[in-house]
């Protein structure tokens, strides 16, 4: 017998043996380069939407949220609504009319009486009018409320101070000034401790807001009927209520409008989290008592949350059927192409087992091949869909985030979807009859 | 008397056609010892290639025993069979053959590639085995990129490369010119010459006049065997 038996020698997979297979297998892909480019299309743009979207709903629903948590979470927010049927009586006379609608003072008062975990009410009048420093003039929304506005949005100071219990009581003409209004008014200085004009009166600018997000100014304008500019300042209620009485006049084209509204903003803050769900309920069975119309809106922050993450849930779940669904499609193409491969090299696959190739050295191959084509699908799926949420963010200003494992998990996928795709081909090839294969023309 | 390394004995290989079985061997016998030069003979359809299927353990024999070195071949599976191949036996064909996508050195390389061997081992022995066959000038050219007579050569020197105990070929100068048919068949009596062990399956009665011995088939049976 010969010293070294040939059919029992080793020849296991070892790490230098893959690498000369997928040597080989890139060889044989850049054979066909643009064959093995179109093939991947399916798996790179499955991949790269997946990656690209997942990237724009987080960002999008990131965004949502986190306005919405500026809100406050622990918060209740009230807010007076112009009934709509009044809308249409004033839109056919032309005479002078006053509406009354909204939240009261009343309202506020039972709710603070009888709701238990109900910890502190913050009250607002929102009156529209031009803000002046001396020349410069800014369409703004005057915002009468108490000192603890601050604590009970999230919202802080970023210069000066806001106004105190004294300002308050003593009716002072003082305001703090939204971050949005001070570019308009004040360009080139410090707006602390200057006077601005709205209407006839004077007020002390004592503080400046810190900027809001995008979304929060897009929510609150809903309140109003006039559309919000967005620009704010802040007054004491106290001051409000002494210079503009209860009925807002406003003049219009052929008419006279007049608003009897007493609030036109509540914060109702609840003590603990979890009771902010039956504290919504009884404060609006409390308002449903107390109006005939629903000329008020109630806004659950709370809520709002919750529903965005169900949103975001949703989402995730329709971009990860599309993500599957396009997967199988790339693979089925890969399949197919690989099938369409092994018909046209069965010459090839002959000379192999006939130069002492096993039937599993040629699904290796031949599954190297479609993985080594569904991973660089993957590879460049990703690269793609990492680049896009950059642009998205770059040209059209939206929030994107690209969680650190959903390129991960693309390309596992799509190297998967290559094994899964490629045992079939890789099989049909190793079945092959080496006498037939070298007789194929 | 030299090694007998190929035993036959009453090897039959029947082919099923629907109903139909074709018999495409009905029982042959016969021996070859080490370093002959045989040829196999026979008009078409006789069964030569199907003989020289079995010799080259491509397919296994419906019935009888064939011993190839001191292994009995007929009875191995799928991977022991390659495993001879790729081991024990050198194939020339006669469209070459040649992996398209490979360069010169690298299809001699293919049988050790599938034996294991180390890459650089493998490497030195393919550039020797292309420089006998004449081709140290060619070794990174593609197939496409060679004539007919240089791509046999390349699949000799690819026959060689394993050391194999027996060289098949399947009419290896029917696809070439008077002048390339000649060269590589001067190739192969060199490789005689050396102790190689050949058999060739031929038309031409002049191509197998380089053989020492010719074995005749007809209509599956073993018609003549001559010495000359
Ligand atoms: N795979 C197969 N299936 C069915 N019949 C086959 C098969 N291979 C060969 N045969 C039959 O076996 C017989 C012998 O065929 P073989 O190919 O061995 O002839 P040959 O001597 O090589 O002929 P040629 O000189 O034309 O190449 C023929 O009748 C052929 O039709
Ligand atoms: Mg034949």
């Amino acid at each position: 017998m010969s010293a070294i038996n040939p059919i029992t020698a080793f020849r296991g997979l070892t790490l230098a043996r893959l690498k000369r297979t997928v040597r080989l297998g890139i060889k044989s892909l850049w054979l066909h380069r643009l064959r093995s480019l179109l093939t991947v299309l399916g798996i790179v743009f499955g991949v790269c939407s997946v990656i690209a979207m997942l990237a724009i709903g987080e960002g999008a629903s990131y965004e949502a949220q986190e306005n919405i948590k500026t809100l406050g979470s622990q918060n209740i927010i009230l807010r007076s609504v112009k009934p709509p049927e009044e809308q249409k009586v004033t839109d056919k006379g032309s005479q002078s009319y006053v509406m009354q609608y909204g939240i009261t003072y009343t309202d506020v008062k039972r709710i603070r009486d009888t709701i238990p975990g109900v910890t502190v009410v913050l009250p607002a009048r929102i009156i529209r009018d031009y803000a002046w420093n001396i020349s410069r003039r800014v369409d703004c929304e005057l915002v009468g409320t108490v000192p603890w506005y601050p604590e009970m949005r999230n919202h802080r100071v970023a210069a000066g101070r806001f106004f105190t219990d004294t300002d308050m009581d003593g009716k002072s003409s003082v305001c703090v000034l939204g971050a949005e209004m001070v570019p308009a008014l004040f360009p080139l200085e410090t707006p602390l401790g200057k006077h601005i004009r709205v209407g006839g009166d004077y007020y002390l600018v004592v503080g400046v807001m810190e900027p809001r997000g995008q979304a929060v100014k897009g929510d609150e304008s809903q309140s109003d009927a006039s559309k919000s500019t967005g620009k704010r300042m802040y007054v004491p209620l106290e001051t409000v209520k002494m210079r503009y009485g209860e009925v807002l006049m406003r003049r219009r084209t052929g008419s006279f409008e007049a608003e009897r509204v007493q609030l036109h903003e509540v914060t109702v803050k609840v003590a603990s989290l979890d009771q902010v769900m039956n504290v919504a309920e009884a404060v609006k069975q409390a308002l449903e008592h107390g109006h005939k119309k629903k000329d008020y809106e109630v806004v659950v922050p709370l809520e709002l949350l919750k529903r965005a993450q169900d949103i975001a849930r949703i989402f995730n779940i329709v971009l990860g059927s599309i993500a599957a669904i396009s997967l199988l499609v790339g693979g089925i193409g890969i399949m197919n192409i690989m099938l369409a491969s092994v018909t046209e090299r069965t010459r090839e696959i002959g000379i192999r087992r006939a130069l002492g190739a096993r039937r599993r050295d040629i699904i290796l191959q031949f599954l190297v091949e479609t993985v080594l084509l569904s991973g660089a699908g993957g590879i460049i799926g990703v690269l793609l869909g990492v680049a896009i949420p950059f642009v998205v963010t770059w040209t059209a200003d939206m929030k994107t985030i690209i969680t650190f494992w959903s390129p991960l998990l693309a390309f596992g996928i799509s190297a998967l979807v290559g094994i899964v795709f490629g045992i079939y081909p890789a099989i049909r090839a190793a079945e092959m009859d080496p006498v037939e294969a070298l007789r194929h023309e | 008397m030299a090694t007998r390394i190929v035993q036959f004995d009453n090897v039959r290989k029947h082919y099923q056609m629907g109903p139909v079985t074709v018999e495409a061997l009905r029982g042959v016998s016969f021996g070859i010892e080490a370093g002959d030069y045989i040829s196999i003979m026979g008009p078409s359809g006789c069964g030569k290639s199907t003989l020289l299927n079995l010799l080259g353990c491509l397919d296994r024999p419906t019935s009888g025993r064939f011993l190839l070195g001191e292994e009995d071949v007929s009875q191995m599976d799928d991977d022991a069979l390659s495993a001879v191949r790729g081991a024990r036996l050198g194939f020339v064909f006669q469209s070459y053959n040649l992996i398209q996508q490979l360069s010169v050195v690298e299809n001699i390389e293919v049988p050790l590639y599938y034996q294991g061997r180390p890459e650089d081992e493998s490497r030195e022995r393919a550039r020797e085995l292309a420089a006998r066959v004449g081709l140290e000038s060619r070794m990174e050219h593609k197939p496409f990129e060679l004539s007919g007579g240089q791509q046999q050569r390349v699949a000799i020197a690819r026959a060689l490369v394993n050391d194999p105990l027996v060289i098949l070929a399947d009419e290896p100068t029917g696809n070439l010119d008077s002048t390339s048919g000649a060269e590589i068949l001067n190739l192969f009596d060199d490789l005689n010459q050396q102790g190689k062990t050949l058999i060739m399956v031929t038309h031409d009665t002049s191509v197998a006049k380089h053989s020492r011995r010719s074995i005749r088939l007809r209509d599956g049976h073993l018609e003549s065997d001559v010495r000359h």
